[in-house]
């Protein structure tokens, strides 16, 4: 078959046709639940079947495949078309997605039994796949848009998915607002991008990046424009309020799209325009600034947040952060890296969180958890696998890429530094620590739910934990999975500074020390009654507030601009513009009318010797008018 | 001219005070044949024929004008039954 990777790409879409079309309440209910979920997992299923075998041929030829589908527009002699692009990294990306994806879609079939909106939820997720893919296999940045953006509405919809709870649908719209301002700095670069190229295809301005930047653009605002869209997109500083939001969405959307796929488009994006940053030195030194600030203040924030999927939503964005730090320092096969291992425990830990809440009737708060271990061992057991992992214990997953991220952050020649390396460092022993106290809070110590949720709780079925145990295998393994040496002929890692290559393996050995002090502190603080805990809250209340309300950003921004926008709109464009200007004018204008109207309506008395006068009148006017200007 | 601007005013006085409308129609016609009258004695004094081609232009739009308001006034008479001018007020703002 010639076009396999639109094949990969449409068969999602499919899914999402026949469903929306026919399994909603829009469409009737012509088929039932489990047809549709059939349907919603074998198709992305299909997906990862073409991927692999795209893979192999790939891995066969070792040429990148191209296919360029259909051309959508042509201006001036420039084309824009809708082509596919399937070399090392986006193989890896699709893999990762329709991979992790099938799994979330098969977990789903079991999380999403009996709710009323089944099928709508499966052809949003469907959707979401569609356009994850038309973002990932995109030859063009303009594809890639397409998708970023459609991502952007499916994530929207499935936030927004209990629409019927303000608070939900407001999470929705939060981050559809707050993407669409990375999605300006996106357009802008892309503006730029075709005015210096002429062509939105990634390979060819790769390629014409390759002989030195064209006069006609600075790669650094280039790279700081795209990096505001990354920004948005994986939710980093000052763009990162409204993931946690998002978790109002059902729990394995928040593990597809908000932990495993779509939050990393931003992290694929830098890397699949490496030479673009290769070549602005500040861009990427801004984001590795960037990254480290969001990676140490989001983990702050989670060592106190007390909702399970607040805790995981925060680590998600100090990880991204991780990334982008790895982004910075020019080591984009890491960051990569780092993405799939990221993909497999986060999503392990969000299922896991998922199966909780699913064992205890919809309870998030982990105050009121605790002693789940022997009640939902399978849960317990995978939850455990992936936490150990996102902290950085060898040998799973999250230690090696995190481990060769916090190297290069130290020792690359692009950029590494000592700062950089301690804050991502001391990100790395928070993560551990929050991570083991979310564990220990949920599962171990004695119990501390409700007498009625506690009688429900239940391990949950076998669809479920099936796909716990797939991804905390993954989780335990994926490190071994060589990613970033697959991915260097692609994509080299940087230079190393020669004065600091002997030291990594001491730098290993911090990273140990570091994921093992994170579960110490966490054990001591949190084992026991929990007095310890509550004892340190007290000594350090204002900072632990300040913690809690997640440094008061929301507030911030409802106060710099939230306020002045509603005053604007409401004193200035309401009352004043609408109100007072337009609304003014037009009854304004009827006014006179009226009263113009009322003027000469007493003229018109119905009589006719008046009109003659009026004639006389006017012919006398008339003739004095002509006789003083003739 | 001093008789056509007589009449010119005679006319004008009868067309503003009177009511009836056959009397107006008539006083009109006054009006027109005063400003005649005075095209005809222009005509006279400057030895040319311009006026009194004018003359005869006014001629046939008098008449075209009377065959129209003639049928119009008969058809309002026929309606109200009256020749009074102020009945005919609907219109009034």
């Amino acid at each position: 078959m010639s076009n396999l990777l639109a094949w990969i790409v449409l068969l999602p879409l499919a899914g999402f046709v026949i469903n929306g079309v026919l399994g909603t309440r829009l469409g009737g209910r012509r088929v039932g639940p489990g047809v549709v979920g059939l349907l919603a997992c074998a198709l992305p299923l299909l997906s990862f079947a073409l991927t692999v075998v795209c893979f192999a041929q790939l891995a066969a030829s070792g040429a990148p495949r191209i296919e360029a589908s259909y051309t959508w527009a042509e201006i001036g002699g420039r084309r824009l078309e809708i082509g596919f692009w399937f070399d090392r990294l986006s193989a890896v990306m699709t893999l990762v997605v329709t991979g992790v994806g099938s799994l979330i879609h098969i977990y789903s079939t079991g999380y999403m039994k009996g709710d009323d909106g089944h099928a709508r939820y499966f052809a949003y997720l469907n959707l979401f796949l569609f356009f994850m893919l038309l973002l990932v296999l995109g030859r063009s940045l303009l594809v890639m848009f397409v998708g970023w953006e459609g991502v952007g509405l499916a994530s929207y919809l499935l936030i927004g998915f209990w629409f019927d709870d303000p608070a939900k649908a407001a999470a929705g719209k939060k981050a559809f607002v707050t993407n669409r301002i990375g999605d300006a700095g996106f357009l802008l670069g892309m503006f730029l991008l075709w005015h210096a190229f002429g062509t939105l295809d990634i390979d060819r301005i790769n390629a014409g990046l390759a002989g030195g930047v064209p006069a006609a653009m600075s790669a650094s605002l280039v790279g700081v424009l795209l990096f505001i869209g990354a920004c948005g997109k994986s939710a980093q500083i000052p763009l990162h309020v409204w993931l946690p939001d998002a978790m109002a969405g059902p729990t394995p959307v928040s593990a597809l799209i908000h932990a495993a796929t779509m939050v990393t488009a931003g992290i694929y994006l830098v890397a699949r325009m490496s030479p673009l940053y290769l070549q602005a030195p500040e861009a990427s030194q801004l984001i590795a600034a960037v990254g480290v600030a969001t990676a140490f203040f989001a983990a702050t924030i989670a060592v106190v947040q007390t909702d399970i999927k607040k805790v995981l939503a925060y680590s998600t964005v100090s990880q991204l952060g991780l990334m982008f730090v790895a982004l910075g320092v020019g080591a984009y096969a890491v960051a990569i890296f780092h993405v799939v291992t990221h993909a497999f425990f986060k999503a392990c830990l969000f299922l896991g969180s998922g199966s909780v809440i699913h064992a205890l009737g919809g309870e998030q708060d982990i105050r009121k958890m605790g002693g789940l271990a022997r009640r939902i061992p399978v849960t317990f057991g995978t939850f455990a696998v992936a936490t150990a992992a996102i902290a950085g214990i060898p040998p799973l997953a999250g230690f090696f890429s995190k481990d060769e991220i916090l190297w290069f952050a130290f020792a690359s020649s692009r950029g590494g530094a000592v700062w950089l390396w301690a804050l991502a460092t001391l990100t790395a022993l928070l993560t551990a620590f929050y991570m083991f106290r979310l564990l220990w809070l949920t599962f171990f110590g004695a119990s501390r739910m409700d007498p009625k949720v506690e009688h429900h709780v239940h391990e949950s079925p076998p669809s479920m934990t099936g796909v716990l145990a797939v991804l905390a295998l993954l989780s335990a393994v994926g490190g071994f999975i060589p990613v970033a040496h697959y991915l260097e002929a692609m994509l080299p890692l940087p230079e190393l500074q020669p004065a600091r290559q002997s030291l990594q393996g001491l730098l290993v050995g911090v990273a140990v020390v570091v994921g093992f002090a994170g579960l110490a502190g966490a054990a001591w603080l949190y084992g026991g009654d929990g007095s310890r805990a509550r004892a340190m809250g007290e000594r350090f209340a204002g900072l632990h507030r300040v913690l809690s309300g997640k440094y008061y950003v929301d507030e911030f921004y409802e106060a710099v601009l939230g306020r002045p926008l509603r005053w604007l709109s409401d004193r200035v464009l309401l009352k004043f513009g609408d109100r007072t200007l337009i609304d003014g004018t037009l009854h304004g204008l009827a006014a006179t009318a009226r009263g113009a109207a009322g003027v000469f309506g007493a003229l018109q008395s119905g009589s006719l010797q008046r009109y003659a006068l009026y004639v006389v009148l006017g012919l006398l006017a008339a003739l004095a008018w002509s006789l003083r200007h003739v | 001219m001093g008789l056509s601007l007589a009449l010119f005013a005679i006319g004008l006085l009868g067309l503003i005070v009177r009511r009836n409308l056959l009397v107006m129609l008539m006083c009109m016609e006054l009006m027109l044949n005063g400003v005649n009258l005075s095209l005809v004695t222009f005509a006279q004094r400057s030895a040319t024929l311009d006026g009194a081609v004018m003359v005869f232009l006014s001629f046939i739009v008098a008449a075209s004008e009377i065959a129209i308001a003639i049928p119009i006034v008969l058809l309002l008479v026929r309606r109200r039954r009256t020749l009074d001018a102020g009945a005919f007020n609907e219109l009034k703002g």
